[in-house]
């Protein structure tokens, strides 16, 4: 691992299906498995309801199905990334977490066109470690509402 | 928020307690309770609220309270009779008071100026009584002469004191025991008079004890300061203003009986012990020293601007000698003063920071319960030390719980004490006599619930007196007393708060309502009624008896708006009334808006929550009573009416079909606004009482849903809102594809 220097961040990487994703490690509190959560009325389909989190009322949202992704039924394998999100803490549903990876803001390269306008979004640029892409993520558009102010 | 701001909030929250304590001391004053202690404490607490509005330069507020402070000042010393008249413009004066305050805080745009200029007069007229200003009668009064001049012109103070300055003033200053206690410093004093002129300061510790009789916490030094400048006495006065009821003072022009400034070191020494003389027995400091105690710093050094007489023993101030010098000495004659009674002792505290307390609390509780569920499916015994300390743990945990809540508790008296003003104002509006009587002030209940009752109970009171009582002259032909009484009482019922509001006045017009609720089409005029019945329509959307719409209650909003914020709190209210007897209106609440009395349900696997307050009845639809309009909707027979049927399951999108409703049960509710319908669920599975959790602290509103909470198992439930799925879900249809949201 490289040391830390100013333009430097550490960022949290995770999997949805073979992609590799990553946020700022800074904006996650925590990382806990799976459990069922009481689905919400009327939502969007990537809300997958809401769970208790020591008391407090946290959303869960499907990443992979907010990007667009296919993605399956959650299983106890799967991993929920509570993260600050505007002032508000959302679960975010992932496959796995893999890695935590140091990187400065230099080495991030813009989103090609190739992507959907879904994945543009919310992805922020990518970059590439050891041969693996991996896109940063930008968590501010997650939440529907935020979605619909910046629409 | 700044320091200072920060302070001028607190000095706000103190206003507010002071007002409190003014408008119980008046309502004791008004009850004949005229002692010299009451009126004490009414001058207190103006006082105050004028000491704190001058730091922070809040004018016309200062100057309010000065006149209504010179006028209390008259009367705790005698001069003045606090006679029924002076009670009522008291009373007046200190709603006034409160306008100024809420002005300052900028909760009101302003205050009415020609109410509070006609409150100064009256005041003023008061104080003066018509005769010549109040000279000064003896020494001993401190108070012998206000000077009206200062506050009486309302913009220019100085400019328009009508005597000639005198070319000096003495000054004879006697700190009591009490403003040091407060923290004041002689020194600063002395100061600040310095900043006036040239000042010459001379003490007096001739009252000082020897050490072994020395009580450190009596005021036993007086100084004698000549100010060699021409300016206001009020200029003078102002310097002493925050001391001017812990201290003795004395204030005569120089010159006038004196030669002048100049002959004043000869003038001094006609006085005994005037100027220090070095003499052993008066030399504190030296005997503190002797005495193993430090010798605190003199005050003297921080006037710079003194003329110092002779003055070899340093200046003792004493209470810095209670602090700094525990020598045996004093400690023994501590016992001789007199001991602060005790108070009790209170804090601020951020009502966040105690929100977050119980939520964290109700959390254990959950945690608590299930680490118990847990360790009693492990299958340990009963009997093992794990399970027995669990035991421990949840008694443990209970207390806690209920001293949290019981901190965020508050007694009711912070409404009940608004409203004695709002019936003043109200009666005198309405002509009427009227007397409140409060019952169950200290009835305590949660404070998101205390704060939601003023404007329910402002709105009844009013009712009361406006159309409950009758007019003084109805009320003596009808035999009763001219002045009416209305009581405000409040008390705990089976876990809730119960408020009463009754009237001894004429009682509901029972025909004049059937007859107006049948002219606005509310009923069919043949309606069979029940008297209690008919009291009720009064909550009737859109009824108002009041023949003339008044100023006071009838604005086209009534009873009904009443009973739907009293709903919205999951309260219910009702009426009881005899003709010619009066009326009494009894509102019942929860004690707290953080738990809800709930019905656990079943729909579609999910379990739900439907609030207990909208539920009217549940019955299991029989084939028989289950009809469809237009073959589609489905309605259920319910007591001879039909009500929609409605299937929350599918509604919610729980599931994809309808389910058949003989296999579920269904649960008649009444929405706030009296609609009522059955919600089809799976099953019921009990009662209990829920925390409300709000989903939109890091979701957002969803439709349907009122809130969440946490069951015992650790998952959430949804909080169904009865109204909205009542009234707007069911008329829309599902959406069929939610999925892609953006």
């Amino acid at each position: 691992m490289t040391e830390a220097k100013d333009l430097q961040s550490e960022l949290i990487a995770f999997r949805i299906g073979s992609q590799e994703f990553c946020v700022d490690i800074m904006s996650v509190r925590e990382i806990r498995g799976w459990t069922p959560a009481t689905p919400l009325p009327r939502s969007p389909g990537y809300m997958k309801g809401v769970i208790n989190l020591r008391g407090t009322v946290l959303p869960i949202i499907d990443l992979g199905a907010r990007f667009g992704l296919t993605t399956s039924e959650p299983t106890a394998r799967h991993v929920i990334m509570v993260a600050h999100v505007g002032g508000r803490m959302v679960g975010l549903l992932v496959d796995a977490v893999s890695d935590i990876l140091q990187m400065s803001e230099a080495s991030v390269q813009p989103t090609p066109d190739v992507a959907s306008d879904q994945v543009k979004t919310f992805v922020k640029g990518i970059f590439s470690i050891d041969g693996r892409m991996i896109s940063l993520i930008e968590l501010d558009y997650i939440l529907p509402q935020v979605e619909a102010e910046a629409a | 928020m700044d320091a200072f701001e920060a302070i001028k909030v607190t000095f706000f929250q103190e206003c507010d307690e002071l007002l409190a304590d003014l408008e119980a001391k008046l309502m004791l004053l008004e009850q004949g309770q005229t002692d010299l202690e009451t009126i004490n404490a009414v001058f207190r607490a103006v006082h105050s609220v004028k000491g704190g509005a001058g730091a922070f330069g809040l004018e016309a507020l200062v100057r309010f309270a000065h006149v209504f402070e010179t006028l209390m000042d008259e009367l705790r010393a005698g001069r003045k009779p606090c006679d029924t008249v002076t009670i009522k413009t008291l009373l007046r004066a200190s709603d006034v008071l409160a306008d100024h305050i809420q002005a300052a805080q900028g909760l009101i745009p302003q205050v009415d100026e020609g109410r509070s200029a006609a409150l100064v007069v009256e005041l003023e007229m008061l104080t003066h009584g018509g005769e010549a200003p109040p000279v000064v009668e003896d020494e001993d009064d401190d108070f012998g002469f206000m000077p009206m001049a200062f506050d009486m012109p309302l913009d220019e103070p100085a400019a328009t004191t009508p005597e000639t300055p005198a070319v000096g003033w003495r000054v004879v200053f006697k700190p009591l025991g009490r403003m040091y206690a407060n923290a004041n410093e002689t020194g600063l004093l002395l100061r600040e008079l310095g900043r006036l002129g040239p000042i010459t300061v001379a003490l007096d510790d001739g009252e000082v004890d020897p050490l072994d009789a020395l009580s450190v916490e009596d005021g036993c030094l007086t100084w004698t300061i000549d100010l060699d400048a021409a300016v206001d006495e009020a200029a003078v006065r102002e310097v002493f203003d925050f001391v001017e009821s812990d201290c003795e003072l004395t204030i005569t022009p120089l010159g006038a009986n004196m030669g002048g400034a100049s002959d004043m070191s000869t003038t001094f020494e006609d006085e005994p012990a005037a100027i220090l003389p070095a003499s052993d027995d008066l030399d504190i400091a030296a005997l503190l020293a002797k005495a193993g105690g430090a010798v605190v710093e003199t005050p003297s050094e921080a006037i710079p601007f003194a003329v110092f007489e002779p003055e070899p023993a340093p200046v003792v101030a004493p209470p810095p000698v209670a602090a700094a010098a525990p020598t045996p000495a004093p400690a023994a004659a501590a016992p001789a003063s007199a001991p602060v009674a005790p108070a009790p002792v209170t804090i601020r505290v951020d009502l966040d920071r105690v929100d977050r307390l119980i939520n964290v609390v109700g959390e254990l509780v959950i945690q608590q319960a299930m680490l118990s569920q847990r360790v009693l499916e492990s299958g340990l015994a009963r009997s093992s030390g794990i399970a027995l300390g669990l035991e421990d743990l949840e008694l443990l945990t209970r207390e806690i719980q209920d001293s949290v809540m019981a901190i965020r508790a508050q007694p009711v008296k912070s409404v009940f004490q608004r409203m004695p003003r709002l019936v003043r104002e109200v009666a005198d509006m309405v002509s009427k006599q009227v007397r409140l009587v409060t019952v169950g002030e200290d009835t305590e209940v949660d404070k998101t619930v205390v704060e939601r009752l003023a404007e329910p109970i402002t709105h009844m009171l009013r009712n009361a007196i406006d159309h409950g009582l009758e007019k003084p002259d109805e009320r003596i032909a009808a035999g009763k007393s001219a002045e009416g009484t209305v009581r405000l009482a409040a008390l705990h019922r089976s876990g809730r708060i119960v408020i009463e509001i009754s009237d001894d006045g004429r009682g509901i017009n029972r025909e004049r309502v059937k007859k107006i609720a049948i002219d606005k089409g509310l009923i069919a005029a043949d309606a069979p009624l029940t008297d209690e019945q008919i009291d009720n329509l009064i909550f009737a959307p859109g009824f108002s008896t009041a023949a003339v719409v008044s100023d006071i209650s009838g604005r086209g909003v009534g009873m009904d708006v009443v009973k739907r914020s009293i709903q919205a709190l999951g309260g219910r209210i009702s009426i009881s009334s005899v003709p010619g007897k009066g009326s009494t209106f009894t509102l019942s609440l929860p004690l707290t808006l953080a738990v809800l009395d709930g019905m656990v349900v079943a729909a579609a696997e999910q379990t739900l929550i439907a609030p207990l307050p909208a539920i009217v009845e549940s019955l299991t639809p029989q084939a028989a009573d289950l009809h469809f309009v237009g073959g589609v909707d489905p309605v259920i027979r319910f007591r001879e009416r039909f009500l929609p049927l409605i299937d929350v399951a599918l509604i919610m999108g729980f599931r994809e079909r309808p389910m058949n409703p003989t296999d579920g049960v269904a649960v008649v509710v009444e929405t706030e606004s009296g609609q009522q319908a059955a919600l089809l669920f799976d099953a019921i599975q009990g009662q209990r009482q829920v925390v409300i959790k709000s989903l939109e602290t890091n979701y957002q509103q969803v439709e349907g849903v009122a809130a969440a909470t946490i069951l015992g198992d650790g998952r959430v439930a949804l909080i169904l809102d009865v109204d909205v799925i009542v009234t707007d879900m069911r008329r829309k249809s599902i959406r069929p594809d939610f999925k892609l949201a953006s």
